[in-house]
């Protein structure tokens, strides 16, 4: 039973990369298009994506470190 | 054959499973380097937990806590260093200093906070930035390990944080006045009793996620790099270049990280304070 552990700590950590992965995807879309149309606000746009990846990507691991509890106890 | 190889690799597995572990983890020993093998493991002392009010608390020095007395000894060599020699026009080592403290009061502080908020909370912004910033680094260096990258180091600057924030609301509102602002206005009266539960968790849940992002954006970086070379053990020993340059590569990504992470902690903390303290009145 304990194989199930491993098994769901694999997929839960696939998953979450799924998530976070396709939310920073757009991000950098959206930052893309607004640089190209506003090129001198590109400082600020940077700034704000970074923010923004950064705050995405922390949910992401939360899922992680979930995904590790799992797969060593 | 099949069988064997995969029970070999299984044991081999459990065993750099076990490295990891040892190495991303807190514990009692320290690496120092020595002139015969590698490393020399030196046991640090260990203090004999003792009770206060029937909480026991355990004292002993492990290699986190020495990460992290070296961090402050090292910050406070820097301000040392820098006390003498600020000018209007500083140079070397006192700009660089210079240039972050600027750009925490100038970027983050006054963008969040206002002018008179700056003044107030800066030092405090600064030595957040600095100390998370040097723990950090301080993992990526041989022989160092993350102080950062154990929850109880988050959770107590975390704890830092939010006893910082519902003091900067509380002295701007007063005591009294803090609590009533946890209710929105404009909501009919069967509603407050909802809102403010939801408010209650909105505060204790924003510290909660600067402890867990911190602490789980540098586990992760460690646990890839040493996964990583552990893969050399569990298949064959000619992945090494592949291996080693994947690390290389996850290393300069950590640094990277290191450094978001230490201004995502400052950003987010001075954004909770500026909402509380410019309002919206």
């Amino acid at each position: 039973m304990e194989g199930l552990a491993y098994l769901a700590a694999g997929l839960g950590a696939g998953m979450a990369v799924i998530g976070g992965g396709y939310g920073i995807g757009r991000l950098a879309d959206a930052a893309m298009h607004g640089t190209a149309r506003q090129p001198s606000a590109s400082n600020d746009i940077r700034t704000t994506m970074i923010i923004a990846a950064a705050l995405i990507e922390g949910v992401t691991l939360f899922a992680e470190v979930v995904c590790i509890m799992l797969a060593v106890k | 054959m099949v069988a064997e190889h995969a029970a070999e690799a299984g044991n081999m597995g459990q065993q750099v499973g076990h490295m990891i572990m040892h190495h991303i983890t807190n514990g009692p020993h320290m690496e120092l380097p020595s002139y015969n093998d590698f490393t020399n493991e030196v046991h640090l002392p260990h203090i004999p937990a003792f009770e206060i009010l029937g909480v026991t608390i355990d004292m002993s020095i492990t290699r986190h806590v020495v990460m992290m007395i070296l961090a402050a000894v090292l910050l406070i060599l820097m301000g040392l260093l820098i006390r003498r020699k600020i000018a209007i026009v500083p140079r070397g080592f006192t700009s660089l200093v210079e240039s972050f403290v600027l750009f925490i009061r100038d970027d983050i502080a006054k963008t969040t906070m206002g002018e008179a908020g700056a003044r107030r909370y800066t030092p405090y912004l600064c030595s957040t930035f600095f100390f998370i910033l040097t723990c950090n680094l301080l993992g990526l260096v041989p022989y160092g390990s993350t102080a950062t990258s154990n929850v109880s180091v988050t959770a107590a600057l975390a704890f830092m944080s939010f006893l910082m924030i519902q003091g900067a609301g509380m002295r701007k509102m007063g005591v009294f006045g803090y609590f009533k602002h946890l209710i929105p206005p404009g909501v009919p009266w069967w509603l407050a009793p909802v809102m403010v539960v939801v408010e209650l968790m909105g505060v204790l849940a924003k510290p909660f996620a600067l402890c867990i992002r911190l602490f789980a954006n540098m586990v992760a970086g460690h646990a890839v790099i040493l996964s990583l070379i552990g893969l050399i053990f569990v298949m064959s020993f000619w992945v090494f270049p592949l291996t080693v340059a994947f690390g290389a590569f996850m290393y300069l990504l950590e640094l990277f990280v290191a450094l978001l992470q230490a201004y995502i902690f400052t950003m987010l903390t001075s954004l909770f304070i500026g909402l509380l303290i410019v309002g919206e009145h």
